[in-house]
């Protein structure tokens, strides 16, 4: 039963890491890019339902549609100022880059916020009015599982549908994965490729949006660095599920949150990371392009 | 009026001098040329009609528009389309996807329309609509390259050396769909290094020889020309 609860908040915490990981997988397949910056973007969306709540008395699910509308705005603005000027330059010019842009966002929120945590209150209450936890009880009590944790998880499995849906089914989508394949012919076809690019990040940074709020919800310290490391976790299963692949992303960010609370309750808790980097290495020794990912020979 | 006209063009690569003013014109409904050996700027000459380069000087205009201020993605539904060198079918999409991408800038209602056409033309193309075209052959992938290209409605085809990797016989299926195009009356503008087989189906054509045009005149007239049997013919 301790293995399953284990397993359990693994899976909830891995939900939140493939919600952030489809945003990197996201803007990498179609921008070639990493955008460093998404895990900031996190953090700020932490922020503005924080702010929502606690200073504008709106309720939780609107604040978080509002954290929703500032990230895409912002992730539309990071987009154009940052790494639209930069479409021609190397790639090493756009990743250091995306490092500046992440460090400015975590700056101006230390300058905004403050250095002093913010308590964040969970979207769902962990605990009920009446003092009994929020959670749904199995086996006579031994197993109980927060109605938090499966918001957390049927977010994410929503959030994987509706992107698959979306890249299979719709122009946008389809578009998004020619641009993906190939700008140029992309272009010939009539798609603006800056568009789509442009595009493809409010999709990401909405995402980041949600992910703040899920992240802050089990984390309740808020902090101007909030987001980076969950950023770097789930760049790592974006890049175990193999980059650039939406269910790559998905079964990546699951393992690494499962592996990562394995490691908490049964190796060490300061281990975590490195078993989490560990299984990352081995994992692309054996399989270069991760999980999912497809190798495609270059035809010369 | 021509349908297509190319005035004084120069393109640079860096300080490449690629293109170094050429001139040249395509009349509605015919079948146009440009032959000329590897790196002379043939595909240079079509990138930058479809907008992908700019020049540093000279005129493009497409049906009476000037088209070097319009950005490539835009020039499509002016009835520009091109199939690109290499072909550059989406590989990891569908043979019906590609096609449907092909008819991006067009009305959703015509869409199926179009691709039963393309499917009348190339009945290859139909029997596999849900293959992925990483999976097709070379001929295949040229067919729905150009496919693709005819999803937009062209008034004018660019097609960017499609006999390029293809075994003879296929040379051949592909130049005859290229006369039946014509006959339905597509007009085409054919890069091509299989200058025999280009001139064997082009109203007119031009050499080009490391950027400028050295010859031009009908197609029969080169095919004959002593100057192209020696360069471009093996005679």
């Amino acid at each position: 039963m301790e293995f399953l609860s284990y397993l359990i908040s693994g899976i909830c915490l891995g939900s939140v890491y493939a919600i952030i990981a489809l945003g990197y997988t996201m803007v990498y397949g179609i921008a070639k890019m990493l955008n460093f910056a998404h895990g900031d973007v996190i953090m700020i969306g932490g922020y503005i339902s924080f702010c929502g709540f606690a200073y504008m008395g709106l309720n939780g699910w609107v604040s978080l549609l509002l954290a929703m509308v500032v990230c895409t705005v912002l992730g539309i603005l990071i987009e154009g100022l940052a790494y639209k000027p930069l479409r021609q330059a190397t790639s090493l010019a756009v990743l250091i880059t995306a490092i500046g842009v992440s460090y400015l966002l975590q700056n101006s929120a230390l300058l905004i916020w403050g250095a002093t945590p913010k308590v964040y209150a969970p979207l769902i209450p962990l605990v009920g009015p009446d003092g009994a936890p929020n959670a749904l009880r199995l086996f006579d009590g031994q197993l109980s599982i927060s109605y938090m944790s499966i918001v957390t998880m049927a977010a994410c499995v929503i959030i994987m549908a509706l992107l698959t849906w979306f890249t299979s089914r719709t122009k946008l989508g389809k578009a998004m994965r020619a641009c993906s394949e190939n700008k140029a012919a992309a272009q010939l076809m009539g798609i603006n490729v800056n568009r789509t690019i442009s595009m493809t990040f409010a999709i990401g940074s909405a995402l980041a949006a949600i992910a703040g709020v899920l992240l802050c919800s089990f984390n309740p310290t808020l902090m101007p660095t909030t987001g980076s490391m969950p950023g770097i976790r789930a760049f790592t299963a974006a890049v175990f599920g193999g980059i650039g692949s939406i269910p790559g992303a998905f079964l990546g960010g699951l393992l690494i949150g499962i592996i990562e609370a394995m490691a908490k309750a049964y190796i060490s808790t300061q281990l975590a990371n490195s078993v989490v980097f560990s299984v990352l290495i081995i994992v692309l020794l054996v399989r270069p392009a991760g999980l999912l990912g497809k190798y495609v020979p270059e035809k010369v | 009026m021509s349908l297509l006209e190319v005035n004084d063009l120069h393109v640079y690569y860096g300080a490449i001098h690629a293109i170094k003013g050429i001139s040249f014109k395509v009349e509605e409904g015919e079948i146009v040329t440009l032959i000329g050996a590897n790196g002379a700027g043939k595909s240079t000459t079509l990138k930058t009609i479809s907008g992908l380069l700019h020049p540093r000087s000279g005129s493009v205009s497409f049906d009476g528009k000037s088209t070097l201020s319009i950005p490539p993605h835009k020039l499509v539904s002016y009835g520009l389309a091109q199939v690109p060198e290499g072909r550059a079918v989406f590989l990891q999409m569908t043979v019906a996807e590609n096609l449907e991408m092909g008819a991006y800038t067009r009305p959703p209602l015509e869409v199926a329309d179009s691709m039963a056409k393309v499917y009348d033309l190339f009945p290859r193309l139909k029997e596999r609509e849900k293959q992925i075209a990483g999976t097709l052959s070379g001929g295949e992938q040229q067919m729905l390259a150009m496919g693709r290209a005819l999803m937009s409605r062209p008034k004018l085809m660019m097609l960017d050396e499609p006999s390029m990797g293809l075994a003879p016989i296929l040379v051949e299926q592909i130049f005859d769909i290229i006369k039946d195009l014509h006959r339905s009356g597509t007009t085409i503008l054919l890069v091509e290094q299989n200058a025999q087989m280009a001139l064997s189906v082009a109203d007119r054509a031009y050499v080009l020889e490391t950027g400028k045009i050295t010859l031009s005149g009908t197609g029969k007239e080169l095919a004959a020309s002593e100057e192209v049997k020696k360069a471009y013919l093996g005679g």
